[in-house]
């Protein structure tokens, strides 16, 4: 059930396209219990000088890496996940951002027994993770 | 304002959290998970997995709890809506899964104020039973500091 054959650089594992809404800010806030209401608060924002509600920056980086975990089939490939939050996510209060995200493998190293799976996460053309790494077992 | 001296500060979960099924399910809607492994306990059973797993990211919860602690610290005095998440990484040591019993210890262990701006490192080490379990290294900007 798990794909790791013949990983090669370059080759994109996995392409999805995922809508942020207000809704998912404040669910996520309940999951996760990160209320700062800077992400469901059009005032707050407005009043720490920010362009809007924001995402998450955990909302974006959970959501860009579970398509690779459901990819690699044993959750426990996984060894480690990294990101910088380069650009805010402003989310409206209606209407939706579509959030597209990319796995492709960044390298390979045989002899660990390990490939670094480069994570490409954009709004409308955009990139906003940085170095969005995550190493898992081949 | 945020001074240098709470770099080395520690924070730790007051009480053991007790890792429900449902939580971790609620977690991986949350993160528009659609792994059936993460979101139903038989699909778990019959991909060979005890039960639903933690999502990479679900030791956040954990994180969380401990910033909470940090920023009601009255000698650090932050307004929370002036901080903006700028780096966070995770090493996995094992799986986390309904059941655990996890604590977690954040360690301030960085300070740099940059313009208006204040770059804060921590880490946050959970563990099961004193085992480690995984290890989180965050990166905060406290934004509006002077």
């Amino acid at each position: 059930m798990t794909n790791s054959k013949k990983l090669e650089v370059g080759q994109v594992l996995i392409t999805r396209d995922v809508d942020f809404t207000r809704d998912s800010l404040v669910r996520y806030a309940g999951a996760s219990g990160d209320f700062n209401q800077i992400h469901y608060r059009d005032d707050v924002a407005a009043r720490v000088g920010l362009p809007g509600v924001l995402a998450h920056g955990m909302l974006t980086m959970g959501t860009a890496i579970s398509p690779l975990v459901e990819w690699l089939g044993d959750p426990a490939r996984l060894l480690s996940y990294g990101v910088r939050f380069t650009k805010p996510i402003v989310v409206p209060a209606d209407g939706a951002v579509a959030v597209h995200i990319e796995a492709v493998v960044g390298a390979v190293d045989e002899e660990a027994g390990t490939a670094r799976i480069d994570l490409k996460v954009s709004v409308e053309g955009e990139m906003v993770l940085g170095k969005a790494q995550a190493v898992i077992q081949i | 304002m945020v001074s240098e001296s709470i770099v080395g500060k520690t924070y730790k979960t007051a009480k053991s959290y007790l890792v429900g099924r449902e939580k971790l399910i609620e977690f991986a809607k949350a993160i528009h998970s659609t792994n059936p492994a993460l979101l139903d306990a038989d699909a778990a059973q019959a991909a060979g997995l005890d039960d639903v797993v933690g999502p990479a990211t679900f030791s956040v919860v954990m994180q969380q709890q401990v910033l909470n602690q940090f920023l009601a610290d009255p000698d650090v005095g932050i307004d929370f809506a002036n901080v903006v998440h700028g780096e966070q990484k995770f090493e996995y040591l094992r799986q986390v899964k309904a059941g655990d019993l996890l604590d977690a210890v954040l360690t301030v262990n960085s300070y740099k104020a940059v313009g208006t701006n204040v770059m804060l490192g921590a880490e946050t080490v959970i563990t099961s039973g004193g085992e480690p379990v995984i290890t989180a290294t965050s990166m905060l900007f406290v934004r509006n500091e002077s």
